[in-house]
C-alpha cells in the first residue's frame, strides 16, 4: 500500500491564549482509500481538513503530499499543486458564491489553472455536470435555484474539475435529508472508483463514516485517540471514548439496544483542555496516571493505534 | 382510527396553507392523527414534509403567511382551532408545551435562565395561591404542636380564619422568590449541573446540552399534559443527544406526560417512540407501532427511506436512494403526492388521492397499492 502522506500539525494560536484545536495530530491516508475522521463538536476534525489543504496555516508540522512537504511551499508553488488537493464543504449554501452561475462556479478552476475559456470551458462544464448527475442545461442558473442536494453536487463538480488526487470532504452530507444523502454518498463512491480518488472524509455521523471509510480516526478535543481499520474500530474499539461513542449512537432498529456507556460531564473546551489525557475527566476507566501524563498514540495491533494508559498498560 | 377515552388530542382533516408571492403552498393536506395518553408518538419525515407545521398548528403558532384553512384539533373537549387567542394562551405553555430545535434561538440572550423560566411559572401558575396554600399548611402544622399555649392557639386560629375569608396578596418579590425556587426544582429535575448557579447565568454561558435542558425545564415547569418536541436533539453531539433523550423518557414516566417527538432521524425514533407516523409532502403516509414500522414497512416511501439510511450494524454495499426529489407544494402532483417517485404507481395513483387504510391491526397506510393483495407479490 502506497502511503500517501503523513501529517503532523501543531498548536493553533490565539493572542489571549491557545485554542489547541489540533494538537500534534499524525496520520496518513493510503492512496485510493478513504480515511474517515470522526468526532464530536470541538474535536478539531474540521480544522484538520482545512489544514491539509492549507486553507488555514498550521502552527507547526508537516503535510507530505506526493512526497513533498506542502507546508514549505510558497504561494506560487502551492497554487501549482493545489489542483491535486480539493475540498467539498459542509454547507452547500455558503460554499457557493450566490452571484455566480453554475457554469462560472464549476468552470472557475479550469479557467484559473488551465486557462480554458469560451466553448471549451462550456464543454468541460457540461461533462462535469453530467458526471455528478446534474442537467447541463441548468448551467446558467444560480445556486439558489437548486435544492440542497443539487447544490452539493455542484460543489462536488467544482472539486473534481481538475482531476484531483485527494479530496477532503468536510461533513458533505450533514445538512441533507437522509434520502438525498444516500444519493450523494453513492455518487461519491462512484467517482472515487472511476477517478481513483483518495478521500479524507470528515463527519460526526458514525453510520455514514462506517459506510464510506476504509480506515477511521477518532478525535477528541484536538487529538486522535484511536485509529484503525473500519472493521477493527467497530468490532474491537479499545479507547473508552470510542466505546462510549459507539454505544450512544441511535440506530434505526428498535431491537438494537446496546449497553449505553454514560459519560459524565461535558466536552472540555480546547482552550483549556484537561491535564494529561484530555478524556480523563469523563472516562469510566480513569486512573491517577491519566491526570498527570498524556498517553501517546501507539500501535496495539495490525494497523491499530490507541492513545490510552488503560489499554497500553 | 379508533378513538378511546384514553385519547388526549385528536387532529381531524387538518389543512394548513401558506400564502406566498409564488403561490399557495399546500403544506398540510388534511391530516388525521390521534394521540393516546402517555405515549411517545414520533412524527418523522424529511424537509418540507409538514411535520414542523403540524407541531406549530397544534399550538396555534403557525407563522404568517401560513393559516389553518380547514379541519379541527380536539383537546379537552374543545376544538382549538375555533378558540380565541386568549383561551389558547392558557393552554399553550401550560397544558401543551413545546421544545424546539435550536435552544439558542429560543432563549432570550438578555435574561438569565432563572428569570426566563420564572416568567413562565409566574405567567401560568398562580404563584399567589401556591404561597397561600403553603402558608396555610404552615399554620396548620403549628396548630398541631402539643405544647401550644391557649393564646397562641387563639391567635393562629384567627389568622387561619382571616386568610381563608380574605386571602392576602403576596408581594411581587415574594412571588418571584417562590417562582425561582420552583425554577431550581425543575432544573434539578432535568439533571442540570449546579442549578443554583445556572439560574443566575445567561444562555451564552451554558453549553448546548445545558441550554437544551433549560428549554426542557421551561417546557415542563407547568406540568403539561402534552410535550411537543421538535427536533430537540438534532443540534447536539451524539453523546449528549443520548443523555437528553434518556432524560425525556424518564421525565415522561415521572410526570405522566404524552410526548409528540418530531424528527427526521429514524435512529432517535427507534429508540424512544411507541408509535410512529411517517409524513411526506403534507400527508401522513404510514402510522404504526415502532417495531412494526421498522420490521414491516409498507408504504413505498417508508421502505425507501429505511433503505437509504447507512446501517451501523450491518454491511451495506450501496445505499438505495429514492429517485427524484420532494415535490413543489404549490403545484403538488395530482392524486397521490408520492406517485412520481413511486416504483409501484398504478394509473389510479395519479388520478385519485389515496385514503388511509388499516392493513393490519393498528397499522395504517395511505396508498392505493398497499390495499391490494397483488402489491405484496410485487414487493417481494
Amino acid at each position: 500500500m502506497v502511503k500517501y502522506f503523513p501529517l503532523k500539525s501543531g498548536v493553533f494560536r490565539k493572542t489571549v491564549g491557545y485554542v489547541r484545536a489540533v494538537d500534534h495530530v499524525s496520520f496518513s491516508v493510503p492512496k485510493g482509500r478513504t480515511l474517515g475522521v470522526v468526532g464530536e463538536s470541538g474535536c478539531g476534525k474540521t480544522t484538520v481538513g482545512r489544514l491539509v489543504v492549507r486553507l488555514i496555516e498550521p502552527t507547526s508540522g508537516e503535510i507530505i503530499f506526493e512526497g513533498n512537504d506542502i507546508c514549505k511551499l510558497d504561494q506560487k508553488d502551492l497554487r501549482k499543486i493545489r489542483s491535486g488537493l480539493q475540498m467539498v464543504f459542509q454547507d452547500p449554501q455558503s460554499s457557493l458564491n450566490p452571484r455566480m452561475t453554475v457554469k462560472d462556479i464549476v468552470g472557475e478552476p479550469q479557467m484559473i489553472h488551465k486557462g480554458v475559456k469560451g466553448v471549451d470551458l462550456r464543454e468541460k462544464v457540461q461533462i462535469l455536470l453530467e458526471r455528478v448527475g446534474l442537467n447541463p442545461d441548468h448551467m446558467y442558473r444560480f445556486p439558489h435555484e437548486f435544492s440542497g442536494g443539487q447544490r452539493q453536487r455542484i460543489g462536488i463538480a467544482r472539486a473534481i474539475a481538475l482531476n484531483p488526487k485527494l479530496l477532503i470532504l468536510d461533513e458533505p452530507t450533514s445538512s441533507l435529508d437522509v434520502s438525498v444523502q444516500a444519493q450523494i454518498l453513492n455518487l461519491l463512491q462512484k467517482l472515487q472508483s472511476e477517478m481513483e480518488l483518495t478521500f479524507l472524509f470528515i463527519s460526526h455521523d458514525l453510520a455514514v463514516i462506517k459506510h464510506v471509510s476504509d480506515h477511521i480516526a477518532v478525535m477528541y478535543v484536538g487529538k486522535i485517540v484511536e485509529n484503525a481499520s473500519k472493521q477493527t474500530i467497530f468490532k474491537q474499539p479499545l479507547h473508552p471514548y470510542t466505546q462510549a461513542l459507539l454505544s450512544s449512537v441511535q440506530v434505526p432498529d428498535p431491537d438494537y439496544r446496546p449497553e449505553m456507556i454514560p459519560l459524565k460531564g461535558t466536552v472540555p473546551s480546547p482552550v483549556n483542555p484537561p491535564s494529561g489525557c484530555r478524556f480523563h475527566t469523563r472516562c469510566p476507566s480513569s486512573r491517577p496516571i491519566c491526570e498527570s501524563t498524556e498517553p501517546q498514540l501507539v500501535p496495539v495491533g495490525d494497523e491499530h493505534f490507541v492513545a490510552c494508559h488503560s489499554v497500553n498498560a | 382510527m379508533k378513538g378511546a377515552t384514553r385519547t388526549l388530542l385528536t387532529i381531524r382533516n387538518l389543512r394548513v396553507d401558506f400564502y406566498t408571492y409564488a403561490g399557495v403552498v399546500k403544506a398540510l393536506n388534511g391530516i388525521n392523527l390521534e394521540m393516546i395518553k402517555g405515549e411517545t408518538l414520533g412524527l418523522v419525515g424529511e424537509t418540507g414534509c409538514g411535520k414542523s407545521v403540524t407541531a406549530r398548528a397544534i399550538t396555534l403558532l403557525v407563522p404568517a403567511p401560513g393559516k389553518i384553512t380547514g379541519g379541527a384539533i380536539w383537546y379537552g373537549g374543545d376544538n382549538l382551532v375555533t378558540k380565541s387567542e386568549e383561551a389558547i394562551r392558557h393552554i399553550r405553555g401550560r397544558k401543551i408545551s413545546m421544545v424546539f430545535q435550536d435552544p439558542m434561538t429560543y432563549l432570550n440572550p438578555l435574561y438569565t435562565i432563572g428569570e426566563q423560566i420564572a416568567e413562565v411559572i409566574m405567567l401560568h401558575q398562580d404563584v399567589n395561591t401556591l404561597l397561600l396554600d403553603e402558608k396555610i399548611s404552615e399554620i396548620r402544622r403549628k396548630l398541631e404542636a402539643s405544647d401550644l399555649s391557649e393564646d397562641e392557639r387563639d391567635r393562629l386560629t384567627k389568622q387561619l380564619g382571616a386568610m381563608k375569608e380574605k386571602p392576602p396578596r403576596f408581594s411581587k418579590s415574594a412571588r418571584k422568590k417562590r417562582a425561582l425556587s420552583r425554577v431550581i426544582e425543575v432544573l434539578r429535575m432535568v439533571n442540570m449541573p449546579d442549578p443554583e448557579k445556572v439560574v443566575n447565568e445567561y444562555p451564552h454561558e451554558l453549553s448546548g446540552g445545558m441550554r437544551q435542558r433549560a428549554i426542557i425545564a421551561m417546557a415542563l415547569s407547568c406540568n403539561p399534559d402534552l410535550l411537543i418536541a421538535d427536533e430537540p436533539t438534532t443540534a447536539l453531539d451524539v453523546t449528549i443527544r443520548a443523555q437528553i433523550l434518556e432524560l425525556l423518557m424518564q421525565l415522561k414516566q415521572r410526570l405522566n406526560m404524552t410526548i409528540l417527538l418530531i424528527t427526521h432521524d429514524m435512529g432517535t425514533v427507534a429508540r424512544t417512540c411507541d408509535r410512529v407516523a411517517v409524513m411526506y409532502a403534507g400527508n401522513i403516509v404510514e402510522l404504526a407501532e415502532t417495531r412494526i414500522l421498522f420490521k414491516n414497512p409498507r408504504h413505498p416511501y417508508t421502505v425507501g427511506l429505511l433503505k437509504s439510511i447507512p446501517k451501523l450494524v450491518e454491511e451495506t454495499r450501496e445505499l438505495t436512494s429514492i429517485p427524484g426529489s420532494v415535490p413543489d407544494l404549490i403545484n403538488p402532483p395530482s392524486g397521490c403526492r408520492f406517485h412520481p417517485r413511486c416504483g409501484f404507481a398504478h394509473t389510479i395513483c395519479s388520478e385519485e388521492e389515496p385514503q388511509m387504510i388499516e392493513i393490519e391491526p393498528a397499522h395504517y397506510v395511505m396508498c392505493h397499492a398497499c390495499g391490494k393483495p397483488s402489491y405484496f407479490q410485487k414487493m417481494n
